[in-house]
C-alpha cells in the first residue's frame, strides 16, 4: 500500500470507532470499546509466523466506569487530533502529542505511557500501525557498528550509501525510527551474524576489541527494551541478508524479557509480531548457567527481580525446557550478574574467550 | 491474689470450723507466725501499683482521685478536684489532694487512711471505684516506707462547724492507725470536702501513661468532673466540667444468683436468718420470685424449707448447678451506671485533641449480664478515619467503672476480646485476623460491675474471664458493624459520586467529540444517564442554629424508570419539632418516622424536610435513613428498613437494639457492577510497560 492510500485507510478505520460510540449513545446505551487483552493470558505461539501474537480475549472499555469514561474521552480527542494531522499533511512524534494533549482538558492524559499505550490500542483496534496515524517514535539512536553497506533516503529525498563501519565514527550508525523499505536498502555486507548487545558499556569494549573485523560481526547495541525500529532493523537484516541474531545482555530477569521480546515478540506490541519479531534469535548470554561456570561476580536478587522471574514461569513465551531450567536455577541461587561481570578476567576475556566459546556452542561459529 | 481471699486469711480468725479441726489448728497455729497484711503488702508492693518511681506517683494520685470520685458521687456532689504536685527534695514528691465531698466524720478519718482493708464498698453490691478498701492506706503505707514521713489529712463534714487535721502513719505490724497529732482547723470558705497530702518517693514524668493522662481519660469518661492539676514544673491544667449532670444515681443491688461461686453461697447461707431456704433465696439474691426460688428447689430437689443453715454441700451445689437451668432475669441495671451513647462520643472527641476524625461510629452500650453474680455491662465506642494515623496498631482506651486503665494493657480482657475479633472484617488490617488490628481508629471499651474482677490490688488489668469477654467481643463486634456499615456507605456513595462525574462531565463531551468527527447532531443523553447511574440517591444535609437542627434528605431518581417506595427515619423523637414536617409523614411512632412516597418520576428530586430543637449540635449529626418496597441495592444512602422495626410500641425504639445479627455471620454484599460485558480492559492486573 502507498503511503497516502495507508493514511486515508487510517482515517476511515478510526471514523468507525467515532460512529460506533456515537450510535451507542444515540441508542440510549452506555458507550464502551471492546480491545484485545494486552496480557500474558491472551497471547498465542502463531506457527506459521513463528511468534507470539494476541488470542481471543477481549477486554471491555466502557463509560460506566470513571477510567473507562476518561480513556473513550481521550480516544475521541486522539481521533480528532490524528484526523487533522493527515487532512494537513503534518505528523508527530508521541511526545509531541503528549504534550499537545495538555490542552485537552478532561482528556489530557497523566503520563506519556499513558498516551503511547491508547496509541497501540488504536493500532491493535483498526490494524493499523501508528506510522499510518502520523505518529512517531523520538528517535532513540540505538546503534550500529560493522561492515554492513545501506542506501539510506536522506532529509533532503537523496538516497545516501553508508558503510556502516568506514563511513561512521566510533559510537556507530543511529537506527532510524523508520528502516521500512521506501527509507532504507540493505545493500550488501559480508558479516556472519549480528551480535545484539544490551548495555553500551558491553557496545564499546567490543567495538574497541575489534570484534566486528576479528569475527565478521555487526554488533548492535539495544539500549535496554529495543525500539520497535530497532527490532524492525534486526528482522530485516536477518531475512534479507540471512544473518543470524545473537543476543547478549545481562543475567537477569530484565534480560530473559528483552530476548523473548526480540525472538518471540512482546507483549505489548503482539499485534505487529510478524513485523518485529526475528523467530530465530539465539540467546548468547548471561545464562545463569554462566554465572556459575565462569563464577561470576554477582547481585542478590532483588524482590522485584524474583517476582519478575515468578511471572515469567507462568508466560508461555517461556515454556521450553532451557528458559525453564535457567529461570528456575536463578530463583534457586537468588543471584544474578551484569555483561561487564566478565571484566573479572580482564577486559579482552568477553571477546577472547567468553564469546568464542559461547558463539561456538551455538554454532555460529567454528 | 483476690479481694476475698485476703479477707478470709486474714481478716476474719472466726471461721467455722470443726471441732477436732480446731484442734489442729491449734497446734499448727503455736508454731504459726501471724503475718499482717500491711507486711504482706509491704513486700509485695507491686500488687498495689508501686512497682515503679514514675508510676508510684500516678498511682497514689489515681487512688486519691477514685476515692474523691466516688464520694463525690454517692453525696450527689459535682466533683471539684485539684491536684496538686511539687517535688520537695531530690526525687521526692509532696502529693495534695483536695475534693469537695461529703467529707469523713472524725472517728472514721483514722481508719480510712490507716487501716489497709478498711472501707465503705468492700461488700456493697453496687458500682463503684473503689471496692476493696485498700487504695488510700496502701498509698499511706507506700508513703511512709519512702520517705518516712506521715500523711497529713484534713476533712469537713457539712454538719460539722469546723474541719478535723489528722497526722499519721501507718503501724505496719499491727495494721492499725498510729495518730501523730490531731486538731481542729478553720478551713477557709470550704463547707465540705477532704485534703490529703502525703509525700512519696518517685519520679514526674509527662506523656503516655502519666498523671496527665491519667486525669485527661478520667474526665473523658466524667464529664460531671472538674479537675485542676499544679504539676511539678509550675503549670497548672484545668479540665473544665462538660456537664452539670451526675451519673445516674446507683442503687445497691443483692447478688445475682447466677454464676455465684459455692463458698460465697455456702457463706451467705450460713450468715442468713432465713429459715426456709425459699425465703433466703427470695431475699438475699435479686431477679429471685417466690415462684423461680419454688422452681430452683425443685430442679435441685431439696426441700423448700430446709433451713439455709443445715443445707448440706451436696444441696447446695445441686442448688447451684439447679440455678443455672432455671430462667432468671438479667440482673438490675440500677446498681450500674453506664458512660452512656453521648458521652462516648463526646469523650472520644476530647482525647482526638482536634485531629477531626472520619467517622463516630454509634457507641454501643450492652444490657447488662452477670459474672459469678456480679452484673457487669460492657460499652464500646469506635471513631475513624479522618486525621487518625493510619499505619500503626489501633489506639485502645479501656475503663473500669469510669476509671481509665493504664497499665497491663497486655493482660486485660479488653484487650484480649478486641484481639479476638476479626477486624478485617470490619475494615481495619489484622494480621492473620488476630491481634491488635491496624488503622486509623480509636477504640474505648469500658466495663462496669458492681464487682470488677481485677488481676491485682493494683486495679490495672481486668481479668479475663469468659462472660466478660464474650460481652466485650459482641459489643465490639456491633459497634464494627455500624462501622463497617458507615464505610461501605462511604465507598457506595463515591462510586455513584463518580458516576456523577461520569453523567454529568465526560459522557456529555464523549458526545460532543464523537458528533463532531462523524459530523452528526449532538445525540440525547438523557436514556444513557440513567443506564449509567441506574441507583436512587438518597442524601442528608443538616444545618444547626439556635439550637435547632434543619434537616433535609434528598432523593433523587437515577433510575431509567418512576420509582415508588417508603423512607424512614430514626430521629430523637422528644426534640422533633412536630409542626415542621415536610411532607406530613404517614406514621411517627416515637422516634420513627414513615413517609410512603407517591411515585418519583425517572430523573425527578423529592425533598423531605424536619426540624429538631434543643439538642446539641453533636447530638445529632448523621440521620439513619432506611426504606422499604424497593430493591435496596439500587438505592445509595440508605439501608434496607431491619426485620424488627415493627416490634418496639414504646417509642424507645434503638438502633442498636437490632439484636445480636452481629454474632451472625454476614452475608457479604454482591457487588452489583459485574460487568455481563467481562474484563474491564483498563483495569488488567498486569503490568505491560517493561517493554520497548
Ligand atoms: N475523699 C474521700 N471522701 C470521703 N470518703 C473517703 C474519701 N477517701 C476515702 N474515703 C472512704 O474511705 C474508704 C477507704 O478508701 P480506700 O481507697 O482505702 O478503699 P476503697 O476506695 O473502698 O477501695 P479500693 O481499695 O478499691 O480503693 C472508702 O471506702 C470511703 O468510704
Ligand atoms: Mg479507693
Amino acid at each position: 500500500m502507498k503511503n497516502e492510500e495507508r493514511h486515508h485507510r487510517a482515517v476511515d478505520e478510526l471514523y468507525k470507532i467515532a460512529d460506533d460510540i456515537y450510535n451507542q449513545i444515540d441508542r440510549g446505551q452506555i458507550p464502551k470499546m471492546s480491545i484485545p487483552l494486552r496480557s500474558k493470558k491472551n497471547i498465542q505461539f502463531a506457527p506459521r509466523k513463528g511468534v507470539w501474537k494476541y488470542g481471543s480475549m477481549h477486554g471491555v472499555r466502557s463509560a460506566k466506569k470513571m477510567t473507562g469514561a476518561y480513556m473513550l474521552l481521550r480516544t475521541m480527542y486522539m481521533l480528532e487530533f490524528i484526523q487533522g494531522m493527515v487532512k494537513d499533511s503534518k505528523s508527530s512524534t508521541l511526545r509531541e502529542m503528549y504534550y499537545i494533549s495538555e490542552g485537552w482538558g478532561n482528556a489530557k492524559f497523566g503520563s506519556q505511557d499513558e498516551s503511547n499505550n491508547l496509541a497501540e490500542d488504536l493500532e491493535i483496534v483498526t490494524t493499523c500501525m501508528r506510522e499510518d496515524f502520523k505518529l512517531r517514535p523520538e528517535e532513540d539512536g540505538a546503534r550500529v557498528i560493522g561492515n554492513l553497506t545501506l542506501e539510506e533516503m536522506n532529509r533532503k529525498g537523496e538516497k545516501k550509501k553508508i558503510n556502516l563501519r568506514d563511513d561512521v565514527g566510533d559510537s556507530g550508525y543511529g537506527i532510524p525510527f523508520n528502516v521500512e523499505k521506501d527509507k532504507i536498502t540493505l545493500l550488501n555486507t559480508d558479516a556472519k551474524f549480528i551480535i545484539a548487545i544490551e548495555t553500551g558499556g558491553m557496545f564499546d569494549r567490543l567495538v574497541e576489541n575489534g570484534f566486528d573485523e576479528k569475527y565478521n560481526a555487526i554488533i548492535l547495541h539495544l539500549k535496554g527494551q529495543p525500539a520497535r525500529s530497532t527490532r524492525r532493523f534486526m528482522k530485516r537484516l536477518n531475512e534479507e541478508m540471512n544473518l543470524p541474531v545473537v543476543v547478549f545482555t545481562d543475567g537477569d530477569p530484565w534480560s530473559f524479557r528483552i530476548f523473548s521480546s526480540i525472538a518471540y515478540g512482546a507483549i505489548k506490541t503482539a499485534h505487529i509480531s510478524e513485523y518485529l519479531a526475528t523467530p530465530t534469535a539465539m540467546y548468547c548470554g548471561i545464562t545463569t548457567s554462566d554465572i556459575l561456570n565462569y563464577d561470576l561476580p554477582t547481585d542478590k536478587l532483588n524482590p522485584q527481580d524474583i517476582k519478575a522471574l515468578e511471572s515469567e514461569l507462568t508466560d508461555p513465551r517461556f515454556k521450553d525446557r532451557f528458559w525453564k531450567d535457567e529461570i528456575e536455577l536463578m530463583l534457586k541461587i537468588g543471584k544474578k550478574a551484569e555483561q561487564q561481570a566478565l571484566a573479572k578476567y580482564g577486559l579482552d576475556f568477553v571477546t577472547d574467550k567468553y564469546l568464542p566459546e559461547k558463539l561456538t556452542e551455538l554454532g555460529i561459529l567454528q | 491474689m483476690s479481694a476475698e481471699s485476703i479477707q478470709c486469711h486474714f481478716q476474719d480468725p472466726h471461721t467455722t470450723l470443726g471441732d477436732t479441726m480446731t484442734d489442729i489448728a491449734e497446734t499448727l497455729a503455736k508454731q504459726q507466725k501471724e503475718i499482717s497484711i500491711a507486711e504482706f503488702f509491704e513486700k509485695n508492693k507491686q500488687i498495689l501499683g508501686f512497682d515503679s518511681q514514675t508510676k508510684s506517683l500516678i498511682t497514689a494520685v489515681k487512688e486519691g482521685v477514685d476515692n474523691s470520685l466516688d464520694a463525690c458521687e454517692e453525696a450527689r456532689i459535682l466533683p471539684d478536684i485539684y491536684v496538686e504536685l511539687t517535688e520537695t527534695e531530690k526525687g521526692e514528691y509532696k502529693i495534695v489532694i483536695e475534693d469537695n465531698g461529703p467529707g469523713i466524720v472524725k472517728r472514721q478519718i483514722a481508719n480510712v487512711f490507716g487501716r489497709l482493708l478498711y472501707g465503705s464498698r468492700f461488700h456493697a453490691i453496687r458500682q463503684s471505684r473503689g471496692q476493696q478498701g485498700i487504695g488510700i492506706s496502701a498509698v499511706v503505707m507506700y508513703s511512709q516506707l519512702t520517705t518516712g514521713k506521715p500523711a497529713l489529712i484534713i476533712s469537713k463534714t457539712k454538719s460539722e462547724e469546723v474541719a478535723h487535721f489528722v497526722k499519721l502513719v501507718l503501724d505496719i505490724k499491727r495494721n492499725r492507725p498510729d495518730i501523730i497529732e490531731e486538731d481542729f482547723r478553720i478551713w477557709d470558705g470550704k463547707l465540705h470536702g477532704t485534703r490529703i497530702e502525703v509525700h512519696v518517693k518517685g519520679r514526674y514524668v509527662a506523656g503516655k501513661q502519666s498523671i496527665l493522662e491519667y486525669l485527661r481519660a478520667t474526665a473523658i469518661v466524667n464529664p460531671h468532673v472538674q479537675i485542676t492539676f499544679k504539676d511539678p514544673n509550675g503549670g497548672t491544667i484545668s479540665l473544665p466540667r462538660v456537664t452539670e449532670d451526675l451519673p445516674k444515681e446507683t442503687i445497691e443491688s443483692k447478688p445475682h444468683p447466677e454464676g455465684i461461686e459455692l463458698g460465697q453461697f455456702m457463706s451467705m447461707a450460713k450468715a442468713s436468718e432465713h429459715r426456709k431456704l425459699t425465703a433466703f433465696l427470695v431475699n438475699e439474691f435479686s431477679r429471685v420470685s417466690p415462684r423461680v426460688a419454688k422452681e430452683i428447689c425443685d430442679a435441685a430437689n431439696v426441700p423448700e424449707n430446709r433451713s439455709p443453715k443445715r443445707m448440706s454441700l451436696e444441696e447446695a451445689s445441686s442448688l447451684l448447678k439447679a440455678i443455672g437451668t432455671v430462667k432468671i432475669m438479667a440482673p438490675k441495671t440500677d446498681c450500674l451506671t453506664p458512660i452512656g451513647e453521648t458521652l462516648i462520643r463526646k469523650g472520644l472527641r476530647n482525647v482526638l485533641e482536634g485531629l477531626k476524625p472520619g467517622y463516630y461510629a454509634p457507641p454501643v452500650s450492652r444490657s447488662p449480664s452477670v459474672y459469678s453474680g456480679h452484673p457487669f455491662l460492657a460499652e464500646v465506642g469506635i471513631v475513624y478515619g479522618g486525621q487518625l494515623p493510619k499505619d500503626q496498631q489501633v489506639e485502645i482506651l479501656r475503663f473500669g467503672n469510669r476509671v481509665p486503665l493504664l497499665y497491663q494493657q497486655g493482660a486485660d480482657v479488653i484487650t484480649k476480646a478486641i484481639t479476638e475479633v476479626d477486624w478485617r472484617r470490619y475494615g481495619l488490617e489484622q494480621r492473620g485476623g488476630k491481634g491488635i488490628p491496624f488503622g486509623p481508629a480509636i477504640i474505648l471499651v469500658h466495663i462496669a460491675s458492681t464487682q470488677l474482677p481485677f488481676t491485682s490490688e493494683a486495679k490495672e488489668a481486668i481479668a479475663n474471664l469468659d462472660p466478660i469477654r464474650d460481652e466485650i467481643v459482641r459489643a465490639l463486634r456491633l459497634c464494627a458493624r455500624n462501622l463497617k456499615t458507615h464505610l461501605g456507605k462511604k465507598a457506595k456513595r463515591s462510586k455513584t459520586r463518580e458516576k456523577f462525574d461520569i453523567v454529568q462531565i465526560l459522557l456529555p463531551e464523549i458526545a460532543r467529540k464523537a458528533a463532531s468527527i462523524v459530523g452528526k447532531p449532538v445525540p440525547d443523553l438523557g436514556k444513557t444517564v440513567t443506564e449509567i447511574m441506574n441507583v436512587v440517591w438518597i442524601d442528608d444535609n443538616i444545618e444547626y442554629s439556635k439550637r435547632r437542627h434543619k434537616v433535609a434528605i434528598r432523593i433523587h431518581n437515577y433510575m431509567s424508570t418512576g420509582q415508588k417506595f417508603n423512607v424512614h427515619a430514626v430521629v430523637p423523637g422528644k426534640a422533633l419539632d412536630r409542626k415542621r414536617i415536610q411532607p406530613e409523614p404517614d406514621s411517627v411512632n416515637g422516634d420513627k418516622l414513615t413517609w410512603n412516597l407517591k411515585r418519583i418520576p425517572s430523573t425527578e428530586i423529592v425533598t423531605i424536610t424536619f426540624e429538631l430543637v434543643g439538642l446539641d449540635q453533636d447530638e445529632y449529626s448523621d440521620t439513619e435513613i432506611f426504606i422499604s418496597d424497593i430493591n435496596h441495592a439500587s438505592v445509595i444512602g440508605a439501608e434496607p428498613l431491619p426485620g424488627d422495626w415493627d416490634l418496639d410500641g414504646t417509642g424507645q425504639y434503638s438502633l442498636f437494639s437490632f439484636g445480636d445479627a452481629a454474632d451472625e455471620d454476614e452475608v457479604e454484599e454482591i457487588e452489583e457492577d459485574d460487568d455481563e460485558n467481562g474484563v474491564d480492559y483498563d483495569e488488567q492486573t498486569e503490568v505491560i510497560s517493561d517493554e520497548e
